[in-house]
């Protein structure tokens, strides 16, 4: 072959999405330039499959768990405590759970592969014409105070916060992820649990999941309780009946655990949603009448229970922004604003180590900030310090973000619960993800911490004018 | 044929003098509204009514798609009810007025835009932010 002559070419990386364009192919008839699609050059820390239809984080988090938990339980209720109760009740219980069981496995699959609302960076020209518009008077080695932009929503005054990493002005009520490195429109948290932000895309399906999952482990719970109880009263007592039926043992215990924070997690969703508020706003305390001195409120709500929940619940369903399967214009590849030219070199997006790395890091920077003021969290097993300093300094109120609360005794309000459970399924299961928990406010590794000012912009409003 | 081209000719062979940027008016929430400030660098182009129209069409049919409404609550109850799964199958509400959206911008651009040398932007490529004019340079089209 003639192209062997000019230089030894990989055949896979003619057909890998890092696949450098026609120049470097001059005799190559069999492979032009292969049009990518969106998804192959997306720049937040998400990963696609089935060529971009399904989406998740980069950390799948505790997905294999929390399925693997349901998938198991279930089994062991249809296996073995099914056939007893279809004998002596009625043949509805396996029905009931079946239908319960569709519902929680199909909710969990679309809350974890839907994109949950992200905004897609700012392309060059647009960043270019904020900037503009925006008072710059910092030099280019001094990093500009964080920007904000106030503007009136139902007479509300509502500062929207600039984003670096995503180069705009975020939308009201969106935030950035630190882990998915994504802008989130209604952001309400990153649940490690079903391994993906939930966001306004998929708010519904999140909640969908927990509602069902609280019935289906009230229900299965239910049933192993009425087993036991029938089988011990037809036979030689308890003990003995717990010996016959040793599953529903497992399924007793995994139940019992899960109830508690999963119908707590429930009736705290229910109660967000009937107030049109996100778990993120609850937590920071944005519009509770704490925080201000006038009586005013949630500026998104319909002031009707119903309304509230017919939107939230049942409102039309947004498209996704991300257009993941789309092609990406063979001259506009350039165009597409990346964080990868302020990246390390170790940090590189694809680098497999990214995530323990960033993990690893974040739950070191997560410890050292956790000891700098008394926790609401309980302690987290690392005391390792962070790796950059002027992170620890603005992040010292991250972890926490409603500074109204005090650091302990935090259990008398309910909204505190989402500070230590955003999404805490399995209560026996929250030691190990403590660390990471809070981390939807934080960035992950130190490279983005420049661009996140997140929630720490408390700094005075730069005096930017509204274009309106 | 420059009128049936014209758009993707203009996008290869004239040159972009430089692009505005419409942004969203959040003013009424968080329901997708763009500005209807008319910019300066089209004053020269064209008329400030026309544009007005044009951005007002286009809250519109947004205001259309978001609607909240015994349809659109059907809708989701439906969904809810199939453990949305009837949207694998559906298109849905918004979908439909996102498809409309983009005929009538390009209507507008084939009919009133692209004559005077501006191309506008689907909102919905710049993930709804903003409404991208690209202001081309004053010269004859289909030259090259």
């Amino acid at each position: 072959m003639k192209n062997c002559e000019y230089q030894q070419i990989d055949p896979r990386a003619l057909s890998t999405p890092t696949a450098t364009p026609t120049s470097t192919l001059p005799c190559a008839g069999k492979n032009p330039q292969r049009l990518r699609r969106k998804w192959e050059v997306f720049p937040g820390r998400n990963r696609f499959y089935c060529d971009g239809r399904i989406i998740v984080a980069q950390q799948s988090g505790v997905l294999p768990l929390t399925l693997g938990l349901i998938l198991v339980t279930s089994g062991l209720f249809f296996v073995f405590d099914c056939p007893f109760l279809v004998a002596h009740l009625t043949v509805c219980i396996p029905v009931i759970a079946g239908v319960l069981f569709v519902f929680v496995v199909i909710s969990l699959l679309r809350t974890s592969f839907t994109d949950p609302g992200i905004l897609p960076r700012a392309l060059p020209d647009e960043a270019a014409d904020i900037e503009k518009q925006i008072d710059n008077s910092g030099s280019s080695t001094y990093r500009p105070p964080p920007r904000t932009k106030e503007i009136l929503i139902n007479n509300q005054v509502v500062k929207l916060k600039y984003c670096f990493t995503c180069k705009m002005f975020r939308p009201p009520r969106t935030s950035h992820c630190g882990l998915c490195d994504n802008c989130v429109e209604r952001f309400d948290h990153h649940c490690p649990w079903v391994g993906n932000c939930v966001g306004k895309r998929n708010y519904r399906f999140f909640y969908t999941f927990i509602v069902s999952l609280s019935f289906l482990t009230s229900f299965i719970f239910g049933c192993v309780i009425t087993h036991l109880t029938l089988r011990s009263q037809s036979g030689d007592g308890l003990i003995q009946a717990l010996q016959d039926s040793p599953a529903s043992v497992v399924e007793l215990v995994v139940c019992f655990f899960s109830i508690w924070s999963i119908l707590g997690l429930s009736g705290f969703h229910t109660y967000l949603v009937a107030s049109n508020l996100t778990t993120n706003e609850d937590i920071k305390g944005s519009w509770s009448s704490k925080r201000r001195t006038e009586e005013l409120g949630n500026p998104y709500s319909y002031n009707n229970i119903f309304t509230n929940c017919c939107v939230v619940l049942c409102g039309p369903m947004p498209p996704s922004l991300i257009d993941r399967r789309g092609f990406v214009p063979p001259e506009d590849t350039s165009q597409t604003v990346t964080s990868e030219m302020e990246l390390p070199p170790f940090m590189s997006k694809n680098d497999t180590n990214m995530c323990t790395q960033g993990t690893k890091e974040l739950l070191e920077s997560v410890a050292h900030s956790s000891l700098l003021r008394s926790p609401c969290n309980p302690g987290t097993p690392k005391t390792a310090p962070a790796s950059q300093e002027s992170w620890l300094s603005t992040v010292s109120g991250a972890p926490t973000p409603s500074p109204g609360s005090p650091p302990s005794g935090c259990s008398g309000r309910q909204a505190r619960r989402p500070i230590d459970n955003p999404c805490p399924q399995k209560a026996g299961r929250r030691a190990v993800l403590h660390a990471s928990r809070p981390a939807f406010h934080l960035p992950s590794p130190p490279y983005s911490l420049t661009h996140n000012p997140l929630i720490f912009s408390d700094a005075p409003n730069v005096g930017f004018i509204p274009l309106a | 044929m420059a009128e049936t081209h014209s758009l993707q000719d203009l996008r290869q062979q004239a040159t972009i003098a430089s692009k505005v940027f419409i942004q969203r008016d959040y003013s009424s929430g968080t329901i997708c509204k763009f500005q209807t400030k008319f910019p300066a660098e089209l004053e020269t182009r064209i008329d400030k009514q026309q544009f007005e129209e044009t951005i007002q069409t286009l809250n519109n049919l947004y205001a259309e798609a978001e609607k909240l409404g015994g349809k659109s609550y059907l809708e989701g109850c439906l969904a809810c009810l199939t453990a949305y799964t009837i949207f694998l199958c559906m298109e849905t509400h918004y979908e439909k007025v996102l498809k409309k959206i983009a005929k009538y911008i390009q209507e507008q651009n084939e009919k009133v835009y692209a004559p005077l040398g501006l191309l506008l932007t689907d909102p919905i490529e710049r993930g709804l932010r903003v409404v991208e004019i690209t202001i081309f340079e004053d010269r004859s089209l289909g030259s090259r």
